[in-house]
Formats: C-alpha cells, sequence, structure tokens
C-alpha cells in the first residue's frame, strides 16, 4: 500500500455529552478508504456508523465533540485545516448521500435548481454551461427525459428517483469519496437493487472511494470490497469481504450473520386439510385523494378483488412493495378499514355485513401486531394498563387481567415487573413483545402482523420472528404476516400471496412461490433480494434458533 | 439515529427541570404566586371596602394614608389593586376554564369523528371567528347586564375558538397514530378512547394555550371593565384605569399602578406558558439539546 489512502481515519474518539449511555460515541476508531474501494461499514443503530460518517463530514451536532485522533483526506489532517478550507474540502472533494430521500430534497424548489445552486457554489461555470452540466447529471443517474424532470419538484418524484436526484447532487461537484448513509433503506427492494446497481457503476467509472453504511448483510454482500463491522463505537472486525462474510471471526459479526433472514424452505408443508378461519372474498377498496368542488381527487386502487384464505395455524405472508395494498388488506380484517365490497368471512360470518355492536364481540378473534413498536404504545399508560385494556373493554375484571398480562409477559420473554413500567422505558424489540402481549391477551384466534420486524435491528428481528414462531406453534394460533421483505416471509410463512399494484398476482405455497414462482413480479421481486449469492456459512448457523429467543437480549 | 439514541438519557431532570431552565419563566411564575398571595390576603392588608373613601381626593403617592395615592374620590389605590387581582384572577381563570371546556369538547368531537361532524362543528367555530371577538364580548355583556357571570359567559364564548381548532388538529393526529388503532382493534369504545388514549396525549398543548389564554382574559376583562361594562360592584384594575382616564394629565399615579398591574401579571402569565411550554413539549423547544 504505497498510495496515500484517500481517506485515512485514525484513532478517532468522539466523546458523547455527559449523561449518555456511554461516554463515547466511537472510541478508537482507525480505518482507511482507498480510491475505487466501496467500504461497508455494518453495525446495529446505536454502534455509531453514522457518527463516524458525520464527523467525516463535519456535521457532528454542537453537543458531541471529537476528542483525539485525526481524519487525513489524501494526507491532509481535515482538523489541523482552517474552518473556511475544512467546508471546502468537505463541500468539493466528499459528498454525503442520506437515508431519506423524502426529507433530504428541498420541497419548494425544482430539481434541476438544487443541483444547479451546488454548482453555483463549487464551479466557475457560466449559467448555460451549468444547465447543460444538471442534464448531463440527471442523465448519468439514469433519470428519464433529464431535460423534462430538470424543471419536477420533488413531490413528483418517486422515492428511487428522489434518491437518484440526491445522488446526481452529490456527484456534482466531482468528488473523490462518496458517503452513503443507508440510502437504501428507505426503499423497495427493486428500486434498492437499481440505486445499488447505479452506485457501483458510477464508484467504478469514477474510481471514488465509497463509505457505505447499511445495517444489511445482503447489502453488504452485493456490493462491498471490505467491511467494518462497528458495536457500541468500536470496529470488532476488518477485512475484505469474502473474508468477513464467508469467514467471520468476531463472535459479535457472527451473531449478526447469523441473525440475517435468509431464504430457506425449513419446515414441513403446511397441511391443507384444516379448517379455514378466515377468509377474504373479492374485497374492493379505493382511496379518494384530495380533490374539491371543481377538481376530481386522485383514485388509488389499494384493493382489487383480493381474495385469500387463512387455515387453521397457517401462516400466511402477504408480500409487496409500498403501495401495494397489502396493509389495507391487513387493516380490512381487523375492521380498521371499511372495504368497498367484497366479504370477509370469520368461520363463516361475514364481518362487513355486521353493524358496529354486533361487530364487536368479533374483534377479540382478531387482533393485530403493529408495525412502528414507537407509535403503538400509549405513552402515557404503564405497560400492564396497556396489556388489560382489551380485556377490560370486554368485562373482565382488572385484578385477574392484570394477572393474565403478567403470565402473558412472562410468555413473550419478559420480566413481569414490566407491568408497572411505561413503554418508553423499553426497547423497540422489548416494545414489540408487549404488543404482541397486548394482542394475546384477548386470545385470538388470529394474529394480523402488520410488518412487525421492519422497525428492528436484524438481531432483535430474528428474535422476535422467533417468537412469534414459537407461539403461532404454542398457541394453535393462525396468523397473516405482512412484510415487503421476502427472506423474512421464506422464513416464517407457510402460504406466501404476493401483491402488485392493489392485487394479489400470485399465491400459493412458500415452497412453490419461492422455488418455482410463476408471475412475473414474483421472479422480479425475488432477483431484487440482495446477497442472494452469498450463502451464509455453515458454522455460523445456530443450531436452534429457539434458544436465541429464550436469551432475549432484546 | 446515534442521536436518537443519546436523547432519552439527557431527558431525565423531569417536568420542573426542563420548566426551571427557563428562566423568564421561573420569574413568571414567582411574580404570578405574589399576585396570588396578594388576592388572597386582600382582606387582612386592606380590611375596608375599596370602594371606601380612606383619604383625602387626589393624593399622590407615599403619601400618609395612601401608599399608592388616592383617586378623584379619596379612594385608596392600594386597596383597589389588591382587590382587583381577585377580580382580574377570578374572572381570567373561570373563564379560561369555560372556554376549554367548550373548546376541546367541540375540537374532540370534531377531530376524533372526521366527516360531516367535522365540518358541522367547524362552520360552526367559523361563525365565532369571524366576529371581532372584542365587539362580540361588548354586545353579549351590554345585553346580559354586567355581572360576573356574564361578564366570565361573554369571554369564555369569545375565546373558545382557537382552543377548539388546536384540540381538532391534536385529535385528528392522534387518531390515526397506531396505539389509537390497536385501543380500536381491542374492542375499547369510542368514549374510552377519546377519554383515556387520546385526551392525555393532547393535553401538554392544550394545557400551554389556556395558560396564555387566562392572560388574554384579563386583558379583555379590563378592558371591559375600562368601558364602564365590568360587574358595578367588583373593584378591578381596568375600572380603574378607565375612571382615572380623563385625570390623567393631573393625577397619573391613578391610571398608572393598575395598568402596572394589568402589565405585569399579563406578562407573567405569558413567561409561565411560555416555559410550561418548553417543559411539556420538548421537541417544539426553541433551542436545541441535542
Amino acid at each position: 500500500m504505497t498510495e496515500t489512502p484517500l481517506l485515512d481515519v485514525r484513532n478517532l474518539t468522539i466523546d458523547l455529552p455527559r449523561g449518555a449511555d456511554r461516554p463515547h460515541a466511537v472510541e478508537d476508531l482507525t480505518f482507511t478508504l482507498e480510491p475505487g474501494e466501496i467500504l461497508c461499514v455494518v453495525g446495529e443503530s446505536g454502534s455509531g456508523k453514522s457518527m463516524t460518517a458525520h464527523a467525516v463530514m463535519g456535521l457532528l451536532p454542537k453537543a458531541v465533540t471529537v476528542s483525539s485522533g485525526e481524519i487525513r483526506h489524501q494526507g491532509t489532517n481535515v482538523f489541523s485545516l482552517p474552518e473556511r478550507e475544512q467546508r471546502a474540502l468537505r463541500g468539493g472533494r466528499i459528498a454525503m448521500i442520506f437515508q431519506e430521500p423524502m426529507t433530504a430534497l428541498n420541497p419548494l424548489m425544482r430539481v434541476g435548481d438544487q443541483i444547479d445552486e451546488v454548482l453555483r457554489y463549487h464551479t466557475t461555470l457560466n449559467r448555460a454551461a451549468r444547465r447543460a452540466r444538471v442534464v448531463e447529471l440527471l442523465a448519468s443517474v439514469g433519470l428519464p427525459e433529464p431535460d423534462h424532470l430538470r424543471r419536477s419538484y420533488p413531490f413528483r418524484l418517486s422515492g428511487g428517483q428522489r434518491q437518484r436526484v440526491m445522488i446526481a447532487m452529490a456527484l456534482a461537484v466531482e468528488p473523490d469519496i462518496l458517503i452513503a448513509d443507508e440510502p437504501t433503506t428507505a426503499l423497495d427492494v427493486t428500486t434498492q437493487k437499481q440505486i445499488l446497481e447505479l452506485i457501483q457503476d458510477i464508484q467504478a467509472k469514477r474510481r471514488m472511494g465509497v463509505m457505505f453504511i447499511t445495517h444489511d448483510f445482503g447489502v453488504v454482500a452485493e456490493i462491498a470490497h471490505r467491511v467494518a463491522v462497528m458495536q457500541r463505537g468500536r470496529i470488532v472486525e476488518i477485512g475484505t469481504a469474502e473474508e468477513v462474510l464467508n469467514r467471520p471471526q468476531h463472535p459479535y459479526t457472527r451473531q449478526l450473520i447469523a441473525a440475517v433472514p435468509h431464504l430457506i424452505e425449513h419446515r414441513e408443508d403446511f397441511t391443507r386439510a384444516r379448517q379455514p378461519v378466515l377468509t377474504a372474498e373479492k374485497v374492493c377498496k379505493t382511496f379518494h385523494l384530495g380533490g374539491g368542488f371543481f377538481t376530481p381527487g386522485r383514485k388509488v386502487v389499494a384493493g382489487d378483488d383480493l381474495s385469500l384464505t387463512i387455515h387453521q395455524g397457517e401462516t400466511v405472508g402477504l408480500v409487496g412493495e409500498s403501495g401495494s395494498g397489502k396493509s389495507t388488506l391487513g387493516r380490512s380484517i381487523v375492521g380498521l378499514i371499511k372495504p368497498d365490497s367484497g366479504k370477509i368471512l370469520f368461520e363463516g360470518v361475514d364481518l362487513l355485513s355486521l353493524s358496529r355492536p354486533a361487530f364487536r364481540p368479533y374483534r377479540r378473534h382478531v387482533q393485530m401486531v403493529f408495525q412502528d413498536p414507537y407509535a403503538s404504545l400509549n405513552p402515557r399508560h404503564t405497560v400492564g394498563d396497556i396489556i388489560t385494556q382489551g380485556p377490560v373493554a370486554f368485562g373482565e375484571d382488572r385484578r385477574k387481567a392484570l394477572d393474565k398480562a403478567k403470565a402473558l409477559l412472562s410468555l413473550v420473554g419478559l420480566d413481569a415487573s414490566a407491568a408497572e413500567r411505561f413503554p418508553h422505558e423499553f426497547s423497540g424489540g422489548q416494545r414489540q413483545r408487549i404488543s404482541i402481549a397486548r394482542a394475546l391477551a384477548l386470545e385470538p384466534k388470529l394474529l394480523v402482523a402488520d410488518e412487525p420486524v421492519s422497525a428492528l435491528d436484524v438481531s432483535v428481528q430474528a428474535q422476535v420472528l422467533d417468537l412469534l414462531e414459537d407461539l403461532r406453534h404454542r398457541l394453535n394460533l393462525s396468523m397473516l404476516f405482512i412484510t415487503h421483505d421476502l427472506r423474512i416471509a421464506a422464513q416464517i410463512c407457510d402460504t406466501i400471496a404476493v401483491m402488485q399494484k392493489g392485487r394479489i398476482v400470485e399465491i400459493g405455497p412458500a415452497k412453490e412461490v419461492f422455488g418455482n414462482p410463476q408471475h412475473s413480479y414474483t421472479r422480479t421481486l425475488l432477483d431484487a433480494i440482495p446477497g442472494k449469492g452469498w450463502t451464509i456459512p455453515e458454522d455460523v448457523i445456530p443450531v436452534t434458533r429457539r434458544s436465541a429467543a429464550l436469551r432475549n437480549s432484546a | 439515529m446515534t442521536a436518537a439514541a443519546i436523547a432519552p438519557a439527557r431527558k431525565g431532570s423531569g417536568f420542573w427541570g426542563a420548566f426551571a431552565r427557563n428562566k423568564g419563566a421561573v420569574i413568571g411564575l414567582a411574580f404570578l404566586t405574589l399576585i396570588v398571595l396578594m388576592a388572597a390576603f386582600a382582606d387582612v392588608l386592606y380590611p375596608d371596602s375599596p370602594w371606601d373613601m380612606t383619604a383625602m381626593p387626589f393624593q399622590p403617592p407615599l403619601s400618609e394614608d395612601a401608599l399608592l395615592g388616592s383617586d378623584t374620590l379619596g379612594r385608596d389605590i392600594a386597596a383597589g389593586i389588591a382587590h382587583g387581582a381577585r377580580v382580574s384572577l377570578l374572572i381570567g381563570l373561570t373563564s379560561t376554564a369555560v372556554a376549554v371546556l367548550i373548546g376541546v369538547f367541540l375540537g374532540a368531537v370534531s377531530g376524533f369523528y372526521g366527516g360531516r361532524v367535522d365540518d358541522l362543528v367547524m362552520r360552526f367555530t367559523e361563525l365565532f371567528q369571524t366576529i371581532p371577538n372584542f365587539v362580540l364580548a361588548v354586545v353579549l355583556v351590554a345585553i346580559f347586564t354586567p355581572s360576573l357571570t356574564s361578564i366570565v359567559l361573554a369571554i369564555a364564548i369569545v375565546s373558545w375558538p382557537p382552543l377548539a381548532r388546536l384540540a381538532r388538529g391534536e385529535f385528528m393526529s392522534l387518531r390515526s397514530r397506531e396505539f389509537v388503532h390497536a385501543a380500536v382493534t381491542t374492542g375499547q369504545s369510542n368514549m374510552t378512547i377519546i377519554w383515556r388514549q387520546i385526551l392525555p396525549n393532547s393535553l401538554s398543548p392544550i394545557i400551554v394555550s389556556a395558560s396564555l389564554m387566562v392572560a388574554t382574559a384579563i386583558l379583555l376583562e379590563s378592558s371591559l371593565s375600562f368601558l364602564g361594562l365590568g360587574d358595578p360592584n367588583l373593584m378591578s384594575w381596568g375600572y380603574m384605569v378607565g375612571a382615572a382616564r380623563t385625570v390623567i394629565r393631573q393625577a397619573w399615579w391613578m391610571s398608572f399602578f393598575p395598568g402596572i398591574a394589568i402589565l405585569l401579571t399579563v406578562l407573567a402569565l405569558n413567561l409561565v406558558g411560555e416555559g410550561l411550554n418548553d417543559a411539556l413539549n420538548p421537541k417544539l423547544a426553541r433551542k436545541g439539546r441535542s
């Protein structure tokens, strides 16, 4: 390694303000980034991976300070430069793209003008030259009709298109380092695949160094040349992608890799002989958005002739990209949304034909676990209250309900004393366990789980999935499992229904849908799964995943 | 992501910690306490009725029998201020309480049920919003003859619309939160959901704007009394300013001291309101506390 590395971080330590959960955000961090290299920084939330990126970009919040170490850019220590040169370096040589393309663009400015602004500050090009450059940049990130698109406002673009605009903006000044902070986490799998390809393509063409922050080992397998694994502010393992992915050394890396959901047919095929618990027949739902007295609103078809059956003890997976209508169907089943037409039969009774009071007794049989564990628990109620409210509403004695709640808490792997505490005292994974306990308190026959693990870290994800899997066997539950992640669906579901634009395009046993997909959209989805070329090394797959659930460090 | 991990640890200082961080709020609270004490002990400090003539008319401040001077009929200004504090606080608090009841009830119903109900309630609210507040209050008091009850009601009737809109907004956004959906799916009744799930979570901004509304109510009452529409049996700051306005060149103190009392009370309430805002809505706090 005679060449000076593009970026050389040495012994970097960043202090957190006093009173935080640990003294340093990152501690004694040393790594390099070579030209033409993609370095993936992997870790769970709170591991300090974003903090590292922000330190390089000079974006650290005020309360957080760099206490020691240096960041060298092509040999010069960034911290020793005067403020103005630091800024020039950060704007000109290092560029960053963010996780959330929805908020990273100014909603009131045309996208072309936003790129133009960057050029105006960092180049001496005149107006006409800048315009040509904007069009060229938009074309280079694969956006259609760049000359037309230049004049659009961000709200007219899709998430993937916005992320492309962000990348175009980052490329405007021809940086030699691109820092990407979870740029594909908010995107659908198919879009994610395209963006990853784009980043790889640009990186190879321009010989940029890319520091790619992610929590997803699938993405790592897809693009990384080298990998750094971070845990609680320290790099625990760093090496080439081949080494880290296939021969992980550090126990934490092994633990993370073991938690990655993978496509496997792990279960005996579900036998269809049992009774159907719930049948949806030709459910349709159209949302009308906006519109006033004179202008007709936009129509969004979220459900078009949806039919599926859930048998007793069966887990049906509903997969699809955002906006495909999978949540609408889930919410229609629990009675949060009233479909326009169709039938939802629960043990033979059409729930949609029932009046409010007549429907109420059925509520307890169909319960829901929500996506966001931070929004789904009332912050002002104790956990005990949250779990007992349902049974109390159905006339159960409060004291008895509380005893049952405590039993449920230990069933989902929490301490019974949790009942007296408030939701904010728990982590995301623990909250999701509480949410599951609440749903189980009514002894439902069917559980609708709407993306129950998508807000959680991989290792916690695995634990919650194990819990759900365990519970459904123990309590003989039927489950409708809604997810956008096919890997998770493959792990937990007996039957898979693939949704696209409000329609179920393919439905069948998991083994068949994954092994021999019939519909082209299913094939596209399967093809877009990140890291499918990588098989998790045999020796890190835990013998029983159940043991992880019992440890419950969530 | 990392920043979010730090935040909860720093939040430990609790309600009073957050409140006390705003120095203005502490000063406001201290001053407000003084005014409340003054109102509570008005009968001890000035046992006689504030309407009694206890000194020579037109006594300047710091004279022997009247600390802050006397008015055109020889009534003690200091006694008037002490007793006036009762009226101001009483009217400020009760009218705000009534306004909160009306506003939150209508806002809650409107925000929770949405659709037609929402349209109806909001058009009704707009009806009140289009009429200038003060004029409506004057008309109401004039029709129902000035008395404590009519003044409280008039002020409440002109003050509830902003609260209704605020409560509606809170209810609408909380209505679509997942914990409310969860309450629906676990079979809780609408009343339980409104009362136990949504209301406690929407209370912070309502408390904050109610605290500011007390200040506006005091101002409204003063303005009404200034115009001679106060309760004729009760000494109030607005009445004192109004009665003294004709002699302001000869006897500045007659309108100056009650005016200062109004100013300081309203200022104190505003400061407290802002402190409450910082303490109850930490996310909206103006200074970043990353």
